[in-house]
């Protein structure tokens, strides 16, 4: 072959190889991914998906923390079985603000893409703190420590206003009352601001706990909102077009 | 015989820095182990949870990154740059540019970044991308790092004193190249202050879940597979004492190959949200990728062509032999789960996990073995290994620990999977998700059981590295040779 006979060039020059190989690698990646910004059918057109609270926000980072996406995946797939066991398939819009996207590789436990709501917050403080006691056969760690630790949120607004940076639509209110707004979802009252902003959040005291608001408060809220946030009863197959 | 050309020649071999390649093969074994014994311990903890201690350090959630990333970067990467740097030298006939301070620095801080990655893992800091878990700082670091480990290879190829560029720097320097590219691109984000470990990624959701999987991909493709191909291309014809089988075969491959990877990351995201074009385009292109991949197993394997014998007295040339016979076997148990209809069944389970540890402990471990068993007499000046006896039980050893982890996780992959879909007859689901976690746990075991074999053959390996180090000679019988060579006469 001709061409092969002309590699003679590439092989004695450095700087040629250099630059044909960052040409070759790049191609792949630029044809992929860069139409999924421009492509405007990539996200679906629904309603309700919103930022969230500033507190769903704090567990959903002690989600990240705990590396939980180790063994729970955040995605359904379009499958009879997936469907009925864990509910509708996601959608690209639920994880729209999702940064970084959490929708897994593996599931040693079950999907929670729409764990939000299934269970009660006890059950949850009670499986976390001990898995077993609740699952006999479950595998999973036990975290108890989140249930003593308080929740550091000092810095909650400057985390708004990052991701409000990367385009996050959290309003000047939003970041104004991040603090309130944390502390409101994790009690028994004086919510109807906090919904007003953020629609279908849970609110309560999550680990049964109202004198201390613990890391576990948050990672609950968290769960809790999962999968709810779009009304999928609601959603025309024209607009789930990709 | 040495012919004179060739004792004149070594006469005016330039002196290589030979002081950072040590240093690098040490690091390789001692994070080998590290990796493999920190894999050992979560394996045990998917059958016994009691061994998560509910203590938030030592939880599978924050170990397994721990483990993913000692056995890639610490102990590959270490086998990589070391490789890498050793193989430049020779094949270029000029020592490091740079020379023993550029080398220094790109030796510690790999170091650093990994001991900063493996803090920030245990203590939670984590981005949460796999295999790119560590938070922003370590990230500009690793790269300030990287940029000189390309100034050190590429300035040392631009400085060489043979015509052509060998074979094995091309994948050495794709190598380099792409991890660059891949590691800025995918590791975009924002810190939310500067005094503070935390940062959100520039991307969100859909596009957020393809960069990520079009970095792991490639981070299997050109971390995994193109610098240990470059490791093939140097140790393989070196330990058989043959040329490379086809010149032409490896100039095919090694432009298919780069060009091919890139594109078979949506593979990682079938039936997700991700839009339907770009899965089948990563179905596609993986699907292609097992032609290149096989053109580089056959010219790995060839090389032997007239050498096979050896396989039978040479054990350290076994371990590379059958780490590219792995690589085949991988390479095309990759493309079968690109499948759509396959990945349906096999993603989100074990079946994945073990796929993986047949690239990484087949290839990637057992090609980085003999090139360490290749170095370490050479290094150090031994006369020989202190025993090819103990070469070949880790060997076996390992070689079992293998099998015995990728069937139970076949078992249980398959297995599993095909529990979450079945039905009654009554059009029930007919498992809870729980009663399909139950029926893994013998699988478990097993699986753990070949760690633990894997681990038992790398301590050899560590401790008959050791002794050759000292310069110690264990008195062996030579190794037996086959009925072939007993049967023929001998004039």
């Amino acid at each position: 072959m001709a061409l092969i006979a002309h590699h003679e060039k590439v092989e004695t020059r450095g700087l040629l190889l250099l630059v044909l190989i960052l040409i070759t690698v790049s191609i792949g990646g630029i044809v992929q991914i860069a139409p999924l910004f421009t492509i405007e059918s990539t996200i679906e057109r629904v309603q309700g998906v919103r930022p969230y609270t500033p507190l769903e926000l704090a567990g959903r980072n002690i989600y990240i923390r705990e590396g939980c996406y180790n063994c729970h995946s955040q995605m359904i797939r379009p499958f009879r079985d997936e469907v009925e066991r864990y509910g509708h398939y996601s959608l690209a819009a639920e994880s729209m603000y999702d940064h970084p996207f959490q929708w897994g590789s593996k599931r040693t436990g079950p999907d929670l893409a729409r764990v939000g709501g299934k269970y009660s917050n006890e059950w949850h403080v009670a499986h976390m703190v001990d898995p077993q006691s609740v699952v006999p056969e479950s595998n999973m760690p036990g975290y108890p420590f989140l249930l003593e630790r308080e929740l550091r949120f000092a810095d909650v607004a400057d985390h708004l206003r990052t991701l409000r940076k990367l385009g996050v639509p959290y309003s000047d209110e939003m970041i104004e009352n991040a603090r309130a707004d944390l502390l409101a979802q994790a009690s028994a009252e004086g919510q109807e601001g906090l919904l007003a902003r953020y629609p279908k959040a849970a609110t309560g005291v999550f680990d049964g706990k109202p004198e201390r608001l613990t890391e576990m408060d948050a990672l609950v809220a968290y769960l809790q909102i999962l999968g709810r946030m779009v009304d999928l009863t609601d959603v025309r197959i024209e607009d789930l077009l990709q | 015989m040495a012919s004179i050309a060739q004792l004149s020649r070594e006469a005016a071999a330039p002196a290589y820095d030979e002081d950072v390649v040590r240093w690098f093969t040490i690091a390789t074994v001692f994070w080998g182990i590290v990796g493999f014994l920190v894999g050992v311990v979560i394996a045990f903890q998917l059958a016994y949870p009691v061994l998560n201690l509910d203590l938030e350090w030592t939880t599978f959630g924050r170990l397994r990154p721990l483990h993913t990333s000692a056995v890639i970067f610490a102990f590959g990467g270490n086998a990589l740059l070391g490789t890498s740097l050793y193989v430049v030298q020779r094949t270029c006939r000029v020592p490091l540019f740079g020379g023993p301070l550029l080398a220094g620095f790109l030796f510690w801080g790999y170091q650093l970044f990994i001991v900063m990655a493996a803090l920030g893992y245990v203590t939670g800091v984590t981005q949460s991308r796999e295999y790119a878990e560590p938070e922003w700082y370590v990230d500009l670091w690793l790269t300030i790092v990287w940029v000189v480990y390309l100034i050190v290879f590429f300035g040392t190829i631009l400085n060489r004193k043979e015509p052509h560029i060998y074979v094995a720097n091309w994948f050495y320097l794709a190598f380099i190249v792409t991890i660059a590219m891949l590691h800025i691109v995918n590791n975009l984000a924002v810190p939310v202050s500067l005094f503070g470990a935390k940062s959100y990624s520039l991307f969100a959701g859909v596009q957020d879940a393809l960069t990520q999987w079009w970095y792991g991909h490639n981070a299997v493709g050109f971390f995994l597979t193109a610098g240990f191909l470059g490791i093939m291309y140097y140790f393989v014809p070196k330990q058989a004492e043959r040329p490379v089988y086809s010149y032409r075969l490896s100039i095919i491959h090694f432009w298919a190959l780069i060009f091919l990877y890139i594109w078979a990351g949506p593979h990682h995201l079938h039936f997700t949200a991700l839009p339907d074009w770009a899965q089948v385009l990563g179905m596609t292109f993986s699907l292609m990728l097992w032609m290149p991949s096989w053109g580089g197993m056959i010219n790995g394997l060839m090389t032997l062509s007239g050498a096979w014998d050896k396989l039978r007295t040479d054990p350290v040339l076994r371990f590379l032999v059958v780490s590219v016979a792995f690589y085949g076997m991988s390479t095309f148990e990759g493309p079968l789960m690109s499948i759509r209809q396959v990945n349906a069944l096999s993603h989100y389970t074990d079946w994945t996990v073990g796929h993986v540890h047949s690239g990484a402990l087949g290839w990637v471990a057992f090609v980085s073995f003999g090139a360490v068993y290749y170095l370490v007499p050479r290094l150090w000046r031994a006369q020989r290994l202190y025993s090819l006896k103990l070469v070949e039980w880790h060997f076996w050893i390992a070689t079992l620990g293998i099998v015995l982890y990728i069937t139970s996780m076949w078992v249980s992959g398959i297995m599993q999977g095909l529990m979450w879909r079945s039905y009654d007859s009554l059009g029930f689901l007919q498992f809870s998700f729980i009663e399909t976690v139950e029926a893994m746990h013998p699988f478990y075991v097993i699986r753990a059981l070949g760690g633990v074999l894997f681990l038992t053959g790398a301590l050899v390996m560590a401790y008959n590295l050791y002794r050759t180090t000292r310069g110690d000679i264990r008195t062996e019988e030579p190794m037996p040779v086959g009925a072939a060579a007993r049967l023929a006469p001998a004039e």
